[in-house]
């Protein structure tokens, strides 16, 4: 097991060098010079001069890239260009409400998911099977500002129920604060819900045909065991791995979900970085996200490999 | 999808590379499995009737959709205006209507480029392996590392938002999928006999790779290209939505809910419609990818 982790840490090493890479050279390959980026508009030519200085842009690349990489590990990514502020603090106060949302549009999901793919998998070409292809099939069309803008107008506007955006602290408002996360969560989880659906349905479809379940029934086990002790275990598996994966997906749909609720987290910090021109803020921002990213697969990655050995001897 | 037991390999192979019926084609037989799959069908209908509003848009709309009303700001749906007016009074079924053209014109053209770019790439990289092999595919591992509404938002950050750099953006996004696909198509197709054959009677390398392995690869290609179109047109959408799109006034139908957001309780129906266009599109070219998917799929054609 522990031969197959460094051997999946080995691949990553390459891209991870490239994301590197890249996420350095977001400010260097805007059209213009980096020093007039980062001062604004209004720089004197002594100001600038002294920026250049001080940012040693006037190094080579690859030495500016380095003393870079070497911040980065040690932790240090700089100061917003906008307010001076330790971009780590900025991004560090804003992990909570994403990681909130996450865990909150997984628990939807979940509660989703399960009865509707397991029913569907139980009966194929049913209704709840009929609907849950529906489902699936409307949640990759329906793009997820749309929902969300749906669920504004039943919810907020309509029932008058739930807050169209903002996110009140939890320690004074606590009702107030579960009530503006369930619509963010809700536009995340149900999208989440409808591919849970269709891993968990097929997964158990393909169990249910091996022969230990043959074997299981044949026994005598009562039908609700098998589903439970046999059918189910091993259908998790897989569907823990998609889940998984679908974690990574639910950081880049918090981009869009965040943005719209005026949810802060970090999704919306980066599109909000974007509009204030503050890159250093945005390469920060970028790098947690894709290593967050890159983190969620190679922990699916080994979990899956560590519930099936096959994988581990590819 | 379907778990069907896979027929005898041989019979499979002589489906892919040879007509099984006399004078038909594999694509007059792929052709007839699409017509006779339900929802391959209705998602045919739904985006042919899509483009065709989408071409014939300049003249079918009712307004210009730049026009300004000025005291019709903010009207429902009506006889006069089909699904009611903007903030500035504008006609939103014309804007609609015209924005169709760019939410196409997006989503086909960026796909173009991805599918030349990654097909080529692949082929490369499938047929003569080595170190291009590597490079490329390690390259493309670092682009996937990005979520991909997250790469899309870097390159724009650099870029600059725009029709033209939002295309390059959903192009460059959709690359390593086209060429991780062709590759792995090419190096198992370059395992097969005729390949071998091909080979044997001193056919060149460009020769194999575009007159024989290509063609064998198509089909999925072909789908791969319809799913990427869907998820390309969802892409823009979002874009858009977040500001990085196309720049107003282009009625852009995710920069039309952007601001429709903002003025939900004025106008409902200004939330609704653009995003009911966006679904209606996208789901048809979903319900099109699966059909033609189970078209194409080898193991379902009838064979002699």
């Amino acid at each position: 097991m522990g031969k197959y982790a460094l051997r999946r840490l080995a691949q990553m090493a390459p891209a991870l060098f490239l994301v590197s890479v890249a996420v350095f050279m977001i400010i260097h390959l805007i059209p213009g010079d980096p020093a007039k980026i980062i001062a604004g508009p209004n720089a004197t030519d002594e100001q600038l001069a002294a920026l250049t200085r001080q940012f040693g842009l006037d190094r080579p690349l690859w030495e500016q890239y380095v003393t870079w990489l070497g911040n980065a590990l040690t932790g240090n990514l700089g100061h917003s260009f906008i307010n001076n502020y330790p971009v780590n603090q900025m991004i560090a106060l804003r992990v909570p409400a994403t990681l909130e949302l996450a865990l909150a549009a997984t628990f939807i999901a979940v509660i989703i998911a399960f009865p509707l793919g397991i029913l569907a998998a139980l009966r194929p070409g049913s209704l709840v099977d009929l609907l849950s292809t529906l489902f699936a099939a409307l949640s990759f069309a329906v793009p997820g500002f749309w929902l969300a803008i749906l669920l504004i107008l039943f919810f907020s506007l309509r029932l008058q129920w739930l807050p169209p955006s903002g996110r009140p602290d939890f320690a004074d408002q606590p009702v107030e604060h579960v009530k503006a996360l369930i619509m963010p969560a809700l536009t995340l989880g149900i999208a989440l819900a409808a591919k849970l659906a269709r891993y968990l349905r097929s997964a158990m479809l393909d169990v249910l045909d091996r022969d230990y379940v043959r074997t299981a029934r044949a026994k005598g086990l009562q039908e609700r065991a098998v589903i439970v002790r046999h059918v189910l275990r091993n259908a998790l598996i897989p569907v823990i791995t998609v889940l998984g994966l679908q974690t990574g997906d639910l950081l880049s749909g918090a981009i869009i979900v965040e943005s719209v609720f005026a949810w802060p987290g970090v999704g919306r910090l980066t599109v909000q970085a974007i509009g204030w021109r503050d890159y250093a803020l945005l390469q920060a921002d970028v790098l947690y996200i894709v290593l967050a990213f890159m983190v969620i697969n190679l922990l699916t990655d080994l979990t899956y490999g560590f519930f099936d050995p096959r994988i581990r001897y590819q | 999808m379907s778990t069907e037991p896979s027929t005898e390999p041989s019979a499979e192979s002589r489906s892919l590379h040879q007509p099984s019926h006399e004078g038909e084609s594999l694509t007059r037989l792929a052709l007839q499995a699409l017509l006779r799959h339900r929802s391959g069908m209705i998602g045919l209908i739904v985006t042919l009737a899509l483009l065709l509003l989408a071409i014939l848009a300049p003249a079918i709309a009712p307004y210009d959709p730049l026009e300004m009303h000025a005291p019709d700001r903010f009207q429902p749906p009506s006889r006069t205006y089909l699904m009611g007016t903007d903030e500035f009074g504008r006609d939103i079924f014309s804007r609609i209507l015209i924005g169709s053209r760019i939410s196409f014109s997006v989503g086909l053209v960026s796909i173009a480029i991805a599918t030349i770019l990654g097909v080529l790439v692949g082929l490369a990289a499938g047929y003569f392996g080595g170190w291009f092999d590597t490079v490329t595919m390690r390259f493309f591992d670092a682009l996937l590392a990005f979520p991909a509404i997250l790469l899309a938002i870097v390159i724009l950050a650099i870029l600059g938002p725009g029709s033209f750099t939002v295309i390059l953006a959903v192009a460059i996004v959709n690359v390593p999928a086209f060429a991780r696909l062709t590759r792995a198509n090419v190096l198992a197709e370059k395992e097969r006999e005729y390949i071998e054959a091909t080979r044997a009677v001193g056919a060149s390398a460009s020769r194999i790779i575009f007159r024989h392995i290509l063609p064998n690869v198509s089909s999925t290609l072909l789908v791969q290209i319809t799913v990427s179109v869907a998820s390309a047109v969802l892409l823009e959408a979002a874009l858009s939505f977040l500001g990085l799109g196309t720049p107003p006034p282009a009625p852009s139908w995710g920069s039309m809910l952007s601001v429709g957001r903002g003025y939900l309780p004025l106008a409902p129906w200004y939330g609704i419609y653009p995003g009911l266009a966006i679904t209606l599109l996208v789901m048809g070219l979903y319900l099109l990818g699966d059909g033609l998917r189970d078209a194409l799929d080898p193991r379902r054609q009838k064979l002699v």
